[in-house]
Formats: C-alpha cells, structure tokens, sequence
C-alpha cells in the first residue's frame, strides 16, 4: 500500500521534472510584492512622497496667480513644475528623493537573503538563479510605477478639483512621459542599490554605499564638472573666456550629464516647459529668425529621447552588472 | 520494498578547488538508492562544498557528480526538482508565518491550489509544527526552524535529501524528535538521505553507511563494522581493563607479555595498547594468577573511536606530506597535546 502510494507521488514528481522558469519568477515577483507593499519600509516612503508632493502641490497653487500673470498657456502643467515661495515644485522633489525610493527598495535585495538563511534555500529549489534577481529587480520597478503613477495622477486630480483647471490632451500626455521617465529614473537607483547588495555582505554597507553615490550625484557631480570644465578650458580673462566658454560649456554639462539627477532633471525639466526649445549651447547664429513660441508635443520628445535611453542604458547596465555579480558569486551561508 | 541496488547519488573523482586550497579532493562515492549516508568529518573539511557541487551551485574543478543520471553542474534544474536541501542554519522569511514560507516554497515548485494546502497542513502536523504555523517565523526557536526546514524540503517529496549539519545547536528533546523523523524519512518514506555532520552520536543512529572526511578527501568509507575492521588491520588495539586487585604485580606481570606496546593507568582501568588482540590471552593469564577480571573492553566498537582515529591517521599523514605547513599554527600547536590526551 505505502509502496503504490509511494509510487504514485513519484509518478507525479516525475510529470513536474519539466519546470518551467516562468513558474518560479512568477511566484517569486508576487512574494517580493507582497514583501515591499507589506513592509514597513514601504509605508514610510509613501508617507515622505505623500507629504512632500502636497507640500509642493500647495505650493504650486498658492503661487498660481502669479505664474498665470506671466504666461498663461500649460497652466496645468505648472501645478508640477512650479513651486511656491519657499516651497520646490512636485518634479523638483522627485528628482531628489525619488532615489531614496529606489534605494529603500533594493538596497538589502540580496545580502538580508544571504544573511538570514534563505538564499541558500531558494537556490535549491528548481528555479533558475537568475529567476531570483529578475524577480526582486521586476518586483521593485512595479512598486516604483504604481507608486509614481498613483502619485501624479491624485496630484493632477487634486489639483483639477482645488483650481478647477482642465487638462489638455497635450498637457496629460506630456505629464504620462514625465511619469514614466520617473519610473526609469527611479529604476535606475534601484538597480543600483541592488548592485550594492550583491556586493556588500552587510545591508548597513550596501545601504550607506548607495546612499554616498545618490549624494555624489545629487550634489557634488556638479562641482566636479565645473572644475574640471574650468580646468581644461580656463576663463580667467576675457581673451580665455572669448575663446573658451563654448567649449568650457559644453563640456561642464556633458559631464554632468553622466549623472542621473541632472540627466533627469533636464529631461523633466524640457518635457514639462514647452519653452524649452534647446538644451545645449546655442548660438546667436542659430537664433537667427527663430519666433518664440512653444514646442509641440513631438519635437520636445524628439529632445529628451537621448536621455530617456541614457536613463535606460544606465539602468541596465547597472542591473546587468549586478545580475552578472549574482551569478558569479558562490552561495554559501557566511 | 524498495529497491536497493539502484545508484541514487554517484561522483566521479569530484575535485573543487579555491585557489592553491583544495576543498574536495577526488571524491568518488555512490548512493544506493534508499541508503542513509552520513558524510562525517570537521568543520572545514569540505562537506558543504560537497553538497553544493551535487546540488549544481558550485562548479566542479574536475570530475562530475550526477543524481538520478542526470548531470549536476549541467542539469541542475532536473537535479534540484528531485533533491531537497536542508542548508546548516536554515532561514525563513521572518515576516511570514511558517505556513506561508512553506506556501511560498510550493509555489516555486510549481505547485498550487488546493492541492498544496492540503500538503502543507499534513507536512506540518507531521513534523509537530500545527500550533506554531501562524505565528511569523522569526519567533520560531532554533528547533522549530529546523523542523520546518524539514516539512519545507519535503513540500516537492523529494527522492534524495540532503542535510547540512542538521543537527547542530538542537537541545536534546529537539535532537530525539528531529533523529525520529529523518529515521521515517530514510526507513518509511524510502527516500534517500545525505547527511553531513560532525556529530557522530546522531549520525550513529540514523546512517547505513558512513563517510569520514577530512581535509577534502573521503578517507574511510563503509558501515560501522567496515570501518572497525579497517582499523583493526592496521594492528593497533587498546584494551580497557579493570582487574581487582589492581597492584603493581599486575603491572609488572602485564609489561612482561609479548605484544603489549604500554599501558597507561586510567582511574581504575588500565590501557593497554598492544600490536594484536589480546583479549584471550589475557583472561587467560589472569584468571591462572588468580585476578578477577571487573572490566575488559576492546575500543574502537563505536564510532567515536573510529572517528577519533581515523582523524589521527589523516593529521599523520598530512604531516608527512608537508601539508601542515600551509594550515594555521594554532592546529600544529594543538595536535600534540591531543596526542598526549
């Protein structure tokens, strides 16, 4: 009897031996999930962007009178663009703590599983490995686009009510892009505190680690990128800054173009000002005959694509070098 | 019945290799299917790496390993779909209860529906886990995530088992309860058991066939009386005796017989080591020189002894390969103090 039962089970496991990679990356997307939107650490971050996006909110249409009186046309938009007296806009406060999202989300992906027992036991199970970091990077970047589409849009609704303002078809789809490039932003800083907790065994290390890059990025990226701007093109008299300050400024914003919190800003910045015609150095030459008016819906696309893949890449690249450091690495329990 | 001859686990001059270090040196073992090995050896010696190697999460630096004919490193998925692996120091997702990480583990198995839960409640009472399986796992003592460790590796019904150091930091009434099961694992359930551990008394137990391994090599292999009598052609035997009265003519009369290399004095016994078994002989002479014999005991009947001296043949032996050289001082400075002891 035991052996017929016995048999049977076996029969079965022998039906299961074809697992498929999708089943397991499924289950472990909706646990991981499960785990951000359960966590505690995830109520805090919704409750830091819940107050500071109204914060900016109010700002922006305590200052509305005054921004109507200067231009009058992408009203809506200026309920996330413009800020109040002391208060930044909504994209501003984005830009600067959107990567404490992402970091928040993955910066202890990898290193808690090691330290506390658990990869040792889901590598053994029948899933690929690389199920195992696909599924906490894809589980992550969900969290960040519901969070971030949720939040734009109770924003833009919010402000529908409180102004009365109705969005144009131009002005919804400009606010999807500017969304949806938050998403890849946020994503990139994901995948970077990911790549972190691949390679730190500590989560306080991974975590101050990605912390110091955001901040580099954040603040000091710029520094670096006048000085070194400066140092090669130096503007010390009039003669230099005659010959030099195109090349002086093309090369200080190429750098800080390497960094994501200025590449985003500037594409945030581009997508949701339609005056924004240029975004590199123009010259009076070029000037020449141009009417001031605004740009359409496409040719502003048109101007931030590079930096939409720039975003891209960068995230990729980040989470490729992370998946690579994944696999790599030996399981072993310390 | 289940059949016996068929190989379950086979390896194949496996070697793993860190850098200069070796961790598993030409291992070759085979599996029979239903056996319960226990793969013994100090910390360090290589038995995880062992273990990772069939389980296809390390790569081999030579030789192969294969589980139900299908290749470790290269198939690891088939592998895994049939072996469960019970790692030292098994961690659960704190957050979640017990049930859910064992719901979780099924789902990667591919596994759903009424069907898993219906598993999950009848693994749970099987391993005394029903009351604690809502409560969040990081509550759990150290005994109790083992034995969900142990409901989480049967959830895929698993051929093979694997177990690293199941055993370690378990109290005592853990330990009883914890031998049981994997005693119904191996003898009911027919499965096959892998079980890598430095404490002898529990593998003792469970195991058909022991391993002892040592500095990556698998030095002895066989059952317990196997590894008795391997010991027992190297000619060096130690006799515990206790005799009444216990004076120093008996000394002196012991000294006098062939074959005898020395005798310690132990509390009331003595130990004699001697070249051969002199077990007949002795009673012999004693009862003739009129001594009662309270206490006559040939050592190295239980594992403990084996153990103990096979990892003095193997320390021996690395000193004579210059071995020791590379190994940290504070094991040179220890080894002869042991010797002594």
């Amino acid at each position: 009897m035991a052996k017929k039962k016995r048999r049977a089970s076996d029969s079965g496991s022998l039906q299961k031996q074809k697992p498929r990679s999708a089943t397991g990356r499924h289950a472990l997307f909706c646990k991981e999930l499960g785990d951000h939107l359960h966590s505690r650490r995830f109520l805090i971050i919704v409750f830091l962007i819940v107050v500071t996006s109204f914060a900016s909110l109010y700002g922006s249409i305590s200052g509305l009178s005054e921004a109507l009186e200067s231009d009058s046309n992408f009203i809506f938009l200026k309920l996330y663009t413009s800020g109040g007296s002391s208060i930044p806009s909504f994209t501003s406060f984005i830009a600067l703590l959107g990567p404490i999202v992402g970091l928040a989300l993955g910066f202890d992906a990898i290193n808690s599983e090691r330290s506390g027992g658990t990869l040792n036991r889901l590598v053994a199970q029948p899933i690929y490995r690389d199920s195992i970091i696909i599924g906490k990077f894809l589980a992550g970047t969900a969290v960040i686009a519901m969070m971030v589409f949720s939040m734009g849009i109770a924003i833009g609704a919010i402000g529908m009510y409180a102004t009365g303002l109705v969005p144009e078809t131009e002005e919804v789809m400009r606010i999807f892009v500017f969304l949806f490039f938050t998403v890849v932003y946020i994503s990139f800083w994901l995948a970077l505190s990911i790549l972190f907790s691949v390679l730190c065994r500590h989560t306080a290390t991974s975590a101050l680690a990605s912390i110091a890059v955001w901040i580099f990025f954040a603040i000091f990226m710029s520094l670096v990128a006048s000085i070194v701007a400066n140092a090669v093109y130096p503007m010390t008299n009039d003669y230099e800054a005659l010959v030099n300050s195109m090349g002086n400024y093309t090369l200080e914003i190429g750098m800080n173009r390497i960094s994501p919190y200025y590449l985003y800003s500037e594409a945030v910045s581009t997508i949701m000002n339609p005056t924004v015609r240029a975004i590199n150095a123009v010259t009076m030459d070029q000037l020449v005959g141009a009417i001031s008016g605004y740009l359409s819906f496409g040719q502003s696309l048109l101007l931030v694509w590079p930096h939409l893949v720039g975003l891209a890449a960068m995230m990729l690249i980040t989470f490729g070098l992370s998946y690579i450091g994944f696999m790599r690495q030996e399981i072993r329990a310390n | 019945m289940v059949q016996k001859n068929e190989a379950v686990i086979v390896t194949e001059h496996l070697t793993k290799r860190y850098g200069s270090k070796i961790a598993v040196n030409d291992l070759n073992l085979t599996l029979r299917k239903g056996e319960a090995f226990g793969l013994l050896g100090p910390n360090g010696a290589g038995k995880t790496t062992t273990i990772l190697m069939l389980l296809g999460l390390t790569e081999p630096s030579a030789g192969r390993a294969s589980i139900n004919g299908k290749d470790c490193t290269k198939d690891p998925l088939a592998v895994k779909s049939v072996v469960g692996y019970l790692p030292d120091n098994v961690g659960f997702y704190g957050d979640m209860t017990g049930r859910q990480n064992l719901r979780f583990t099924g789902r990667l198995n591919g596994r759903g529906g009424e069907e898993l839960e219906k598993r999950i409640d009848s693994l749970l009472e099987r391993v005394g886990m029903t009351e604690a399986a809502d409560q969040k796992a990081s509550t759990y003592s150290k005994g109790m995530r083992q034995r969900l460790g142990i409901a989480d590796v049967l959830i895929k019904d698993p051929e093979v088992i694997i177990m690293d150091e199941p055993t370690l930091g378990i109290d005592p009434e853990g330990m009883r309860e914890l031998l049981n099961l994997m005693r119904e694992l191996s003898q009911e359930d027919g499965r096959t058991l892998l079980i890598s551990s430095h404490q002898l008394h529990q593998i003792q137990q469970i195991c058909d066939r022991v391993g002892i391994f040592v500095e990556g090599k698998l030095i002895a292999c066989g059952n317990l009386k196997e590894l008795e009598d391997h010991i027992r052609k190297d000619g060096h035997f130690e006799l515990e005796l206790g005799a009444a009265p216990c004076d120093d003519r008996l000394l002196g009369m012991l000294q006098s017989q062939q074959g005898i290399e020395s005798i310690e004095k132990q509390g009331d016994l003595l130990l004699i080591h001697s070249r051969k078994d002199i077990r007949a002989e002795l009673s012999r002479f004693l009862g003739e020189s009129g001594y009662t014999i309270l206490h006559l005991h040939q050592r190295g009947g239980d594992l403990d002894e084996i153990y103990r001296r096979y990892f003095e043949k193997a320390g021996q032996s690395d000193e004579r390969n210059q071995f020791g050289k590379e190994k940290k001082k504070g094991f040179r400075f220890r080894k002869p103090s042991k010797a002594k002891a």
